[in-house]
């Protein structure tokens, strides 16, 4: 073992002596999430060494002195696209507004590391047919992962898009990780009228992979964002295959898969339009279903305070009603419970609901079945539960239905108006009537 | 042609892919099992795209595929899972498929790593849904024997299989779309790659053969049609290093290896020709649609009349030198073209295609060529294809002017390659951050080296020295993976008539010939020691083992008793074959007379024709050799 201390980056020789005998590793120092250092040898390759007494280590060369050393082959011809060139009169303009879901990456391969790209330049170099759609101005609100993000936040970005909209942009595209992305998406739907398509786009492949669908997701959006739609909407795959992605109503979009490509689905909805995919931009289609809102059919108006203090309960079997009166003596100013089949909670839990709405703090009842919509005159339970004063909320989704009743407390504290309000359909979060074709997975 | 190997300074390195033969695949539960394509319950498509590293570089084998923007199509199966679609995250690294990479590495006295780290590989070609192979190095620094020395063993790698190309001998496969099965991909295989140390072709197929043994020694590989695959890394001094994927068959090797050495040798001279004369590639590409207005040619009207060409200055005959066997340096160019999906027609090899002397006259006026240059044409209405077709072969004909240019190539059943894609860099490999990373300890590889197999080598020399079998068949039983051998051996062998030999053979060539006969005998269902048991007990001669063999191959259900019987291969009593035997001297006395006791020979044909399998034929020689004698001896005293 050598004492001088080894940093990442050193270009190092290392002699271990093992059973099978001696043997010599020379490669560049890694950071390593073990006790192993780490290195990348001149074929690509990562190995971990344990270090102990068998082992020698000799700097070759200091990470400081090796300058801009890279292992990688130079293609000087790859092209790279000028965004200030291809701007052509009459195109439309598109703010891409980025919140840290990543459509482009870049690798560095030397190091190992991938990261993520927010500038337009950035943007344009990676999907380079984005350029060819519309003028793309590009800008960085917020860079946090999806899973961070807050209500504060849905805020501070429908404002952006607000300012974007009135300093003239034709359409949005925001990229967003896509966990939470439902949440922000119904957020804005509630906050904004907009007379130009606002659509949230994100990847269920990092950015980083050839197999990514950040391109083709990216690539569609903005042309959704270039659309006659009028409203907000989430645009991903649509299905596995690299061919077409829906649009999404933004109050009636669901994450319903962790990992693959077609995870958002429409729920108790169909999709309000279609894009179809094609290498050739050119090529690339949009097709509106007849209940998108259209380009100009609302005007720019922003009302995006909210009332945070909202709580979301999944009810299961055998809850204590305790965890609903948490909320409660915590000064919780409503309540959504995601409940079982029609929208049922066990029968010791109706007193207490009944506590709450006495002290005007809206409950309102959801289905953890995700499809179908609520109905509480079925069941004695249901029937119950309305007496109790719980608000039924039909076919949107529990998150919906949460981020409705945040928009709507900060409206107004009027019990009956807080329930007429909740069970009014406003930018198409509640459905009248659900088909049959509901698309499933 | 002969060479001298060493004077060209020809280098040679292996790269070995062996398919593990695991429960499950490498990074998923999936079973490792290959499909029928009819059998898939759907399919789907995708693109890729190379990603961009820090400094704007993308490699430059990663470049060329991205500019052929295909779509690839994927079979699924119900034996495939999300991983394979790349629509959900890998799992861990397969231990059992770990273990074996290990024991191969251990065979191959190399020295494994701490810790192994999986790793993304860039490949855009569409064999992976990713965009990238996962691969890991699992040990290095190892070596083997050889006939001509020690051969170096650098790494040993445990990667994913990739998928299976659909159509791939499909002329148009390189144009817009390719198809892939997803069966294979994820199949565990190691990736054992050799030094430079190979010296000649058949050092290059020795040393394939020995590390094929070596596999096979653990037990716990594929078998069968491409499961095993060399590709080649070839240089001389003066070439350049090729990289020759995708070999097969071991046969191949000498042939592909020479065959590539000719190839080098070749535009080494090209190259030398084409600076003597001065040759310049023209980069201007010129329409031609107008001379061939009324073209009787097909492949020209096809394309819609469209017909586009450049000149080569200086390149006349240069496309029509055989390169290859049968191949010539316009098909080297043509390579390059046609993975854009188009072909390519050259003045060389002109007046032909239905295309006349009069058009070929005014193609060479419309770039005022001479019979010394060479105009290249290809005939197609998709000009975006055109433009990037000629960028290919008339960067390619640049190269032709510097030498051997170093590229990845494809192997083809003939022993000829042809050109694949440029010859990857380093720069194209990143952790797979989704996979951890796994740490292989002490305890871990003495619990391997404790159980590490008797290699088949070693197998061979100890039969050679223990049963005293020559080197032929000594190789040919160790390499049969079964323990059969021994067992009978130590069961039946009791002296007589049957021999470590005679076991070694039937279960060998014996197989091998009824196989040949169209007789399938399914080994594991055959009661061999019964059968050794009796020939022990001169029940029957051992000349019926093949009758014997297919009767009861014919009859599952059927003993070796009841194979005797039906045979009719009862064994004769001694008398009766010592009657027979006094018979047929008699009878032939003149003959023996005449050929004394070299008659014995054809004698004993006459008798085995009638005696064989139900006595042995030893027994019968010496009873022959004894009555001839005796009968000389008579006639001698009549004398």
């Amino acid at each position: 073992m050598s004492e001088m201390e080894v940093l990442e980056g050193d270009r190092v020789k290392v002699r271990k002596r093992t059973p099978l005998g001696e043997v010599t590793y020379e490669g560049i120092v890694m950071p390593s999430s073990t006790d192993s250092l780490v290195l990348k040898l001149d074929s690509g390759y990562n190995i971990g060494i344990r270090v102990d007494e068998t082992v020698h280590i000799d700097v070759r060369q200091r990470a400081s002195e090796t300058g801009d050393e890279r292992t990688g082959e130079k293609e000087t011809s790859y092209k790279k696209s000028e965004p200030g060139e291809v701007i052509k009169e009459g195109k439309a303009v598109v703010s891409i507004l980025s919140t840290g879901g990543t459509i482009a990456s870049k690798v560095d391969y030397r190091t190992g590391a991938v990261s993520p790209q927010f500038s337009t330049a950035d943007i344009l170099d990676a999907i380079p047919e984005l350029a060819e759609i519309a003028e793309i101005r590009g800008r960085v609100v917020f860079s946090i992962l999806s899973e961070n993000m807050k209500p504060a936040l849905w805020r501070k970005l429908a404002c952006e898009v607000f300012d974007e909209i009135r300093r003239g942009a034709d359409g949005i595209v925001i990229t967003h990780g896509t966990d939470t992305m439902s949440y922000s998406a119904a957020a804005l739907s509630f906050m904004l009228r907009t007379p130009v398509p606002v659509v949230f786009v994100g990847s269920q492949r990092s950015a980083d992979r050839p197999s990514s669908d950040a391109a083709m997701n990216a690539i569609c959006a903005t042309k959704a964002a270039t659309s006659d739609l009028g409203e907000v909407a989430v645009v991903m795959h649509g299905s596995t295959s690299d061919d077409f992605c829906y649009i999404h109503r933004g109050t009636k979009v669901r994450k319903m898969h962790t990992s693959a490509r077609y995870a958002f689905v429409s729920v108790n909805a169909m999709p309000i339009g279609k894009v179809l995919y094609s290498q050739n931009v050119r090529d690339v289609r949009v097709m509106l279903a007849e209940d998108a809102r259209r380009r100009e059919e609302d005007s720019l108006t922003l009302d995006e305070n909210i009332e945070e203090r909202c709580a979301l309960i999944k009810f299961y079997p055998g809850e204590d009603p305790a965890v609903f009166d948490f909320f409660v003596e915590r000064g919780y100013r409503g309540i959504v419970i995601e409940g079982t089949g029609l929208g049922h909670v066990s029968a010791d839990w109706i007193p207490h609901i009944r506590r709450a709405t006495k002290d005007g703090i809206p409950v309102v009842m959801t289905s953890q079945c995700i499809f179908g919509s609520v109905c509480l005159r079925v069941y004695d339970t249901g029937r119950d539960l309305l007496h109790a004063g719980v608000i039924e909320g039909g076919d949107m989704t529990p998150e919906t239905a949460l981020v409705k009743l945040m928009w709507v407390l900060a409206q107004t504290s009027d019990y009956d108006e807080i329930r007429r309000m909740m069970r009014e359909n406003m930018v198409g979060e509640l459905g009248t009537r659900r088909t049959c074709s509901v698309q499933l997975l | 042609m002969e060479m001298d190997w060493e004077e060209l300074g020809l280098k040679v390195g292996l790269e070995i892919h062996q398919q593990l033969d695991t429960r499950k695949k490498l990074f998923c539960g999936c079973p490792t099992v290959l499909c029928e394509k009819e059998d898939a319950v759907f399919k789907f498509k995708r693109y890729l795209r190379a990603a961009k590293s820090e400094l704007g570089e993308v490699d430059a084998a990663a470049i060329e595929e991205a500019k052929k923007r295909r779509a690839f199509v994927y079979y699924v199966y119900e034996s495939t899972c999300l991983v394979e679609s790349d629509e959900e995250p890998p799992g861990e690294l397969n231990d059992e498929a770990l273990d074996i990479a290990l024991e191969v590495a251990l065979l191959l006295h190399m020295k494994p790593v701490d810790e192994v780290h999986t790793m993304r590989k860039i490949v855009i070609d569409g064999s992976n849904t990713s965009g990238f192979q996962r691969t890991a190095l699992v040990a290095t620094d190892g070596w083997i024997e050889s006939d001509e020395g020690t051969v170096r063993i650098d790494t040993l790698c445990v990667e994913e299989e990739a998928a299976q190309r659909i159509g791939e001998h499909d002329q148009h496969s390189d144009a817009d779309m390719q198809e892939y099965s997803l069966d294979r991909l994820g199949i565990p295989l190691v990736e054992i790659t050799t030094s430079p140390d190979i010296k000649t072709p058949s050092h290059a197929r020795e040393v394939a053969e020995r590390i094929g043994m070596i596999l096979r020694s653990t037990g716990k590989v594929k078998r069968g049609i491409g499961t095993i695959r060399q590709d080649l890394n070839i240089s001389i001094s003066r070439g350049a290093r090729v990289e020759i994927k995708g070999v097969q068959e071991l046969r191949l090797i000498e042939r592909i290896v020479e065959n590539e050495v000719r190839r080098q040798l070749m535009l080494i001279e090209i190259s030398e020709e084409l600076r003597r004369r001065n040759a310049r590639v023209e980069r201007r590409i010129v329409e031609l649609s107008h001379i061939f207005r009324d073209t009787s040619s097909n492949v020209i009207k096809r394309a819609g009349g469209k017909v586009f060409g450049a000149c080569l200055r200086g390149f006349g005959g240069i496309l029509g030198i055989e390169i290859q066997p049968e191949r010539r340096f316009g098909a080297e160019l043509a390579d390059y073209a046609r993975r854009y999906g188009v072909g390519i027609m050259h003045t060389d090899e002109l007046p032909a295609y239905g295309i006349s002397a009069d058009e070929v006259r005014r193609v060479r006026e419309a770039f005022n060529a001479s019979e010394d240059d060479c105009v290249v044409l290809i005939a197609s209405d998709d000009i975006e294809r055109v433009e990037r077709a000629f960028d290919a072969v008339l960067n390619r004909a640049e190269l032709a002017m510097r030498g051997v240019p170093e590229e990845t190539r494809r192997a083809m059943p003939d022993g000829n390659t042809a050109y694949m894609r440029p010859l990857p860099g380093a720069a194209r490999m990143y952790p797979e951050t989704d996979v951890p990373p796994v740490s292989v300890d002490e305890e871990r590889i003495e619990r391997i080296l404790r159980s590490l197999p008797e290699t088949i080598e070693q197998k061979k020399e100890r039969y050679k020295r223990e049963y005293g079998l020559n080197e032929e068949l000594a190789r040919k039983i160790a390499a049969s993976s079964s323990d059969l051998f021994e067992k009978l051996v130590k069961s039946c062998c009791r002296g007589g008539a049957v021999t470590p030999k005679l076991i070694a053979r039937t279960l060998t060539d014996t197989l091998t010939e009824l196989a040949r006969e169209g007789v399938a005998v399914d080994a594991e269902r055959i009661d061999f020691e019964e059968i050794f048991r009796m020939i022990s007990e001169n029940a029957f001669g051992k000349e019926a083992i093949p009758d014997i063999l297919k009767f009861l191959s014919a009859h599952p259900d059927a003993g070796v008793d009841d194979a005797v019987n039906a045979l009719g291969l009862r064994a004769m009593r001694l008398e009766d074959v010592e009657r027979l035997v006094d018979e047929v001297v008699q009878s032939r006395i003149d003959f023996v007379r005449e050929r004394g006791m070299s008659a014995a020979g054809p004698l004993m044909g006459v008798i085995m024709k009638d005696v064989r399998g139900k006595v042995d034929g030893k027994l019968v020689s010496d009873i022959l050799r004894k009555k001839i004698a005796s009968a000389l001896v008579m006639e001698h005293d009549r004398r």
